[in-house]
């Protein structure tokens, strides 16, 4: 059986520079596509991709990945912003790493587009109103 | 033509004052010329809304039976500190207290959920905050302990006092060491992955009047919602700054100490922050209405983004140093178009302050003065200016040999 998971894989500093990708596609014959990519010298490295092959190598795959001590986490979770908390002053826009807000140069408001958002969670504590919020 | 501010609360009084705010004047100054705009302008509208770090509250709980002295004692509202070393019935929280257990940065970055700014938002919110303290007894005062919840609406005063706000300029701050930095400016991606800075640019209250000439002390403003003072200069005020041609400082200059009653405040414009990695702030909601008294005082009022130049700082080790050096000079145009080029590099900007937030300022500010609900002040002193001397000095450290 084919299956195919969108996910979110967290890397530790230590791990950004391995091939682990590449040990993916060859060892586990998984296909896949990156979504998104954000990766920061010594810090988290964090990637969104869709996941791709037959179950049986999926799991093996997934296992390989947590093995290597990357954290994986599914697309479930919801971040979403209260909006009676929020200021519209922009400190997320730069954190985000899939930019999901946008600044209207126009009306200086900040839109948040959360089919952007892939839960990574770090808005929630850059907010210095504490307005973004994971829901489960 | 030069007007007096009596005349223009004449105006205000018969409801025909022609009030309208920092951004508009810009394009009405623009198509009326200078000339005509001072004529037919009265008052021109200022808001910013940002984090304030040197802000807090005094407040006067009221006696309790018996009596308590908490000057000298230990107080806590809702668990974070106060500074009680006043008279009995007296304490002041600053917007950057803690509770004794928050771990800070012990657990690094720290997240400062709730400390002094937001037990000033909840208070401001009407909601009951929990007081314990403890006190050493004397004879007229015999109480040790005393918990209880307090209301804003109960106790005698609650007064706003922040004795430094609303910056003349400030920095925008990179990082350009190679690991990522939790600063007072936000989070500041290594080798500078993005830019933060924190004004409201043209509608900030001192860019529109950048020698004090009507910002003074005594001079009623908007305060986080209600009507406060400037009671004095703020701490670090820097008029010496260099500036522009046309008067603007291109540093971090002026500031302003405002004190104002915080029943008649609302927590839409008092907002706990807090800085991951840094501690608890306030946000904190200031407007200011400049009169248009003469053709000089429009013309300051018509300062725009572009005019107003900030020096870019790294934090990763000048800051922290206090070195001087600058990496550029950017203005709030560029800044707000979000992106600037350093050294070659695209990087992206992120403001700390709203400026929808302030726009709104300067309109419920304008509704009020159109309403005639508010009237203007002369400075009962003017501020330091630029021949005052005043300059702000690092601390000369002087040893302790024993
Ligand atoms: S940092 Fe928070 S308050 Fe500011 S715009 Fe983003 S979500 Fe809104
Ligand atoms: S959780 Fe926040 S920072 Fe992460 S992707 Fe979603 S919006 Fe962006």
């Amino acid at each position: 059986m084919i299956v195919s998971k969108k996910i979110v894989l967290h890397f530790p500093g230590r791990l950004v520079e391995r091939p682990i990708v590449y040990h993916l596609i060859k060892d586990y014959d998984l296909e896949f596509n990156i979504m998104k990519a954000s990766i920061i010298p010594d810090e988290e490295g964090l990637m969104v991709i869709e996941l791709r092959g037959n179950q049986v190598n999926y799991d093996k795959g997934i296992k390989f990945l947590k093995d290597t001590g990357v954290r994986i986490q599914s697309l479930g979770q919801n971040v979403l912003r209260n909006e009676s908390r929020c200021t519209h002053c922009g400190a997320c826009i730069t954190v985000c790493p899939t930019r999901a807000f946008k600044l209207d140069t126009e009306t200086r408001l900040i839109s948040f587009d959360d089919t952007k958002c892939i839960a990574c969670g770090l808005c929630l504590k850059a907010c210095p109103l504490r307005a973004m919020e994971l829901h489960f | 033509m030069p007007k007096t501010i009596e005349e223009i609360n004449e105006k205000i009084r018969k409801g025909n004052a022609v009030v309208v705010n920092a951004e508009e004047i810009i394009g009405i100054a623009k198509e009326k010329g200078i000339k005509k705009t001072a004529q037919e302008v009265d008052v021109v509208t200022t808001g910013t809304f940002g984090p304030m770090c040197s802000s807090g509250a005094f407040i006067n709980i009221g006696h309790s039976n018996p009596r308590i002295k908490l000057g000298g004692g230990r107080v806590y509202l809702d668990d974070v500190q106060t500074y009680a070393a006043l008279a009995a019935a007296d304490l002041f929280i600053g917007a950057n207290a803690l509770p004794d257990d928050d771990p800070r940065n012990r657990i690094y970055p720290g997240e400062f959920n709730f400390g002094g700014g937001h037990v000033i938002e909840k208070l401001v919110d009407g909601k009951d905050i929990r007081l314990t303290a403890t006190a050493y007894g004397t004879d007229c005062y015999p109480r040790k302990k005393l918990e209880t919840w307090i209301n804003i609406k109960d106790v005698n005063e609650a007064v706003l006092f922040n004795p430094r706000n609303a910056y003349q300029n400030y920095n925008v701050a990179v990082n350009l060491s190679n690991k990522i930095i939790y600063t007072y400016m936000g989070i500041l991606k290594p080798n500078m992955g993005n830019a933060n800075y924190s004004t409201s640019g043209q509608l900030s209250p001192l860019f529109n009047d950048p020698y004090y000439k009507t910002i003074g002390i005594g001079i009623k403003v908007f305060l986080g919602g209600g009507i406060g003072f400037v009671a004095w200069q703020g701490t670090q005020h820097n008029p010496a700054a260099p500036r522009t041609e046309r008067g603007v400082p291109t540093r971090g200059a002026g500031t302003l100490a405002l004190i104002g009653d915080m029943k008649q405040m609302s927590s839409d414009w008092l907002i706990g922050t807090s800085m991951l990695g840094y501690g608890c702030t306030l946000t904190v909601g200031v407007g200011i209405p400049i009169p248009v008294l003469s053709e000089e005082m429009l013309e300051y009022t018509t300062v725009t983004d572009a005019d107003i130049l900030a020096p870019v700082i790294d934090y990763s080790s000048a800051y922290p140093h206090m070195e001087t050096e600058i990496l550029a000079e950017v203005s709030y145009a560029q800044l707000k178009s979000g992106w600037i080029v350093i050294r070659g590099k695209q990087i992206p900007t992120a403001s700390l302050s709203s400026y929808s937030r302030a726009i709104k300022i300067s309109n419920i500010l304008k509704e009020w003065i159109q309403n005639g609900k508010f009237l203007l002040t002369q400075p009962v002193e003017a501020l330091p200016g630029i021949d005052s001397g005043i300059k702000p000095k690092p601390l000369k450290e002087r040893p302790i040999v024993e």
